[in-house]
């Protein structure tokens, strides 16, 4: 693969300050790029942004799909080097939300040089309950989301809707419902969700080596404060700011607090 | 006309619509909000839930002491409605003031699921601040319901197509092996002479019925045939199967080109007789090399198949002063091309008795004998059937290539089949056998 089909695999897109430090704003699962719409702004004056799709979501190439590959969040991981590889990006700033903190996680680990700090954004290394550990949802409550999205309700996606009304020739009635919004690709997001929420990655984040801010919010159904501790406990050296914000997507919920909270992590960083 | 004064039976009747009228009046707001037949849910701005009608709680099967003050809307939702609404039902609702007809699942009491619509619109204060959200469920079972059905249909239609392209992805493949193997998979070397075949198939979906073969007869002969079986498809195949084996094996017996095709004849007529007659053309002939003269005699004899075209290279290296075997396709050194005519002979297979017209000529060096399918011929170059390519056309064409290898003019050819696209529904066989040039002989 050329740097040019990584590029357009991923989406990629560059913006920002060229004369900036590099920050890459990594999505989490069911959305895309676009969560990060209220975050560039505060960053672009003094820092280069990449914004990027994973496979499957938002404008990626779906042709490069490989199930297999997906099927770890060290596949993903591995995008992320490789699109840090194409841009030849150094010592990034990588700023991930939910199951992409991990994945920052990991890629960090693949490669050194390439990522120098990290941003975790409601991470959770853990989804299910284990012992000694509460990641906020039961192995049943998982199982009924897999079968969920497996089952392709309705009440999951909005991306069902192209899918169920098959209208290819008017391609507006799917986009009004889904709202152009964090577009996935159902078959990939049902890929993406069994590697997100099946995923055990506590043991990676003891061998986390760069500085690293961890965000969570005070009421968060998908990664609870509990979840935020030992996230902050596990990786060495690490920040924890607890946002006053509710929900997963602080970066929308609450974008004043989650910027200051990443600009001042930034400028902290020699 | 109404009668005056009063009808008792009008007046009872409107009585009754006051009443009526007069019980939805007392419908307070109160009680459309709680006895509704929808979910009604206020919620403030952190999605704690404030107040919740009376027929939200009976579907959720909670009480309104659990719920108001203390649940968030997500804490009704299922595991992936939650995540649901907080990366898209939040956001959107964040951004566009207002959302409708989201499905999500809500969690009753008892575990279970019930799938409902929900619009949600956040109410501003005067000076623009958001104060609170309101939202609507509907309950949508039934929708639920239709809508997997939907689906299910939809992807056993999708299974359906995807197994039908299977299938014919398979029929096709094995129908080229077929094809393949009705015809030689190569042409046997001849000392003195070069070959060259091509092979164009109409359409993918259906077996060709041309078929072509050159074979030894004895050390010194070479037997070679061309021809095209009426019809298409697997029945036609199986004829033009039949056909090849029996004229190898009447070779063997009398290779007389008249004779290997009266025998064929009589096999066809035999094996296809009565209901379904099945007949083909066909030229056979018998190559006949001279090692001391370098040149080839040619026997041929043909059944109802268009004339074999002679290639004449007009003159040798040496002759003049425009030398060289690949003149060009301008055909300026004097190289032609003629019909070896053959007119009058039966379709193979279609009378009990045929009669087969012979033909003779002796190929020089450079020379070469074109035998073709009718495919090429009756390609059509415009609209209508007057706008056939033709045998003269064909002539004209081949001649520019009379000086040449037979290689070269099979490509040419091939070149002009691709040129007919649309044009050339047929398939199509061409046969080249030309006696090499003394420059192309070895240590000449």
């Amino acid at each position: 693969m050329t740097d040019v089909d990584i590029l357009c695999r991923n989406n990629v897109t560059v913006t920002g300050n060229p004369h900036g430090r590099t920050v890459v704003l990594a999505h989490g699962f069911g959305c895309d790029q676009n969560m990060w719409r209220l975050t560039v702004p505060a960053l672009a004056a003094d820092h280069r942004v990449v914004l990027f799709d994973y496979v499957g979501a938002g404008r990626s190439d779906p042709s490069a799909f490989r199930a297999e590959r997906y099927a770890s969040l060290d596949g993903y991981a591995r995008d992320v080097v490789e699109v840090c590889q194409a841009l030849d990006l150094r010592d990034v700033a990588f700023v991930g939300h939910s199951v992409s903190a991990m994945i920052g996680v990991l890629a960090a680990g693949l490669a050194p040089d390439r990522i120098g700090s990290l941003v975790m954004v409601a991470p959770s290394p853990r989804y299910i309950d284990d012992e000694g550990y509460r990641g906020g949802f039961s192995a049943a409550d998982i199982e009924e989301l897999l079968e969920s999205l497996e089952s392709n309700y309705l009440g999951w996606s909005a991306a069902m809707a192209p899918v169920i009304m098959g209208n290819p020739e008017r391609p507006e009635l799917g986009e009004e419902l889904t709202n152009s919004f964090c577009a996935t690709d159902p078959d990939m997001a049902r890929v993406f969700a069994r590697t997100t929420f099946l995923s055990d990655s506590r043991d990676d984040l003891k061998g986390v080596r760069v500085p690293t801010l961890v965000l969570e919010c005070t009421q968060d159904v998908i990664a609870p404060r509990e979840v935020g501790a030992f996230v902050h406990r596990a990786v060495p050296g690490s920040v924890l700011v607890t946002l006053d914000a509710t929900g997963h997507c602080p970066q929308l919920s609450a974008p004043v607090p989650t910027n200051t909270a990443i600009t001042e992590f930034l400028s902290s960083l020699r | 006309m109404c009668p005056a004064g009063r009808d008792p039976h009008g007046a009872d009747e409107g009585q009754a619509t006051d009443a009526r009228f007069a019980a939805l009046l007392e419908d307070s707001a109160e009680e459309l909000y709680e006895g509704a037949p929808c979910g009604y849910l206020s919620t403030l701005m952190d999605g704690t839930i404030a107040r919740i009608n009376a027929t939200l709680l009976d579907w959720l099967g909670l009480d309104r002491d659990a719920v108001v003050g203390r649940m968030r809307f997500p804490d009704l939702l299922t595991v992936g409605g939650k995540l649901y609404h907080e990366t898209h039902f939040a956001p959107l609702l964040q951004m566009q003031g207002r959302i409708s007809g989201i499905a999500l699942d809500l969690r009753d009491g008892d575990g279970g699921r019930l799938p409902v619509l929900v619009s949600s619109a956040v109410k501003h204060s005067d000076t623009g601040e958001p104060l609170l959200i309101r939202t609507t469920v509907f309950d949508a079972r039934d929708r639920r319901a239709y809508e997997r059905e939907l689906l299910r249909r939809r992807r056993a239609a999708e299974e359906a197509q995807r197994r039908a392209e299977a299938d014919r992805a398979r029929l096709q493949e094995a129908m080229a092996a077929l094809q393949q193997a009705l015809l030689p998979p190569a042409l046997p070397a001849i000392p003195g002479m070069e070959t060259a075949a091509h092979y164009h198939t109409a359409s993918p979906d259906r077996l060709g019925g041309d078929f072509y073969d050159v074979f030894p007869l004895d050390d010194r002969r070479f037997a070679f045939f061309l021809g095209d079986v009426c019809g298409k498809g697997p029945r036609a195949a199986a004829v033009t199967s039949l056909t090849r084996y029996t004229l190898r094996a009447a070779a063997v017996h009398d290779p007389d080109p008249a004779a290997a095709l009266t025998t064929l004849n009589t096999v066809l007529h035999e094996h296809y007789g009565g209901d379904d007659p099945r007949f083909c053309t066909a030229i056979f002939g018998v190559l006949e090399p001279d090692p001391a003269t370098g040149q080839v005699a040619v026997h041929l004899a043909s059944g109802g198949h268009p004339a074999a075209l002679v290639l004449r290279a007009g003159h040798h290296p040496g002759d003049g002063p425009n030398d060289g075997p690949n003149d060009g396709p301008d055909g300026e050194v004097g190289g032609s091309a003629e019909f070896l005519a053959t007119p009058g002979g039966c379709l193979i297979g279609i009378l009990p008795e045929a009669r087969f017209v012979s033909a003779a000529t002796v190929l020089a060096a450079g020379d070469a004998l074109l035998l073709y399918t009718d495919g090429i011929t009756e390609a059509r170059t415009g609209h209508g059937a007057a706008t056939i390519y033709g045998e003269q056309a064909l002539r004209e064409f081949v001649a520019g290539y009379a000086s040449g290898p037979v290689d070269t003019l099979v490509h040419a050819l091939t070149g002009l089949l691709d040129g007919f696209g649309e044009g050339l529904d047929d398939d199509t066989a061409l046969l080249a056998l030309g006696v090499q040039a003394p420059s192309q002989l070895p240590a000449a």
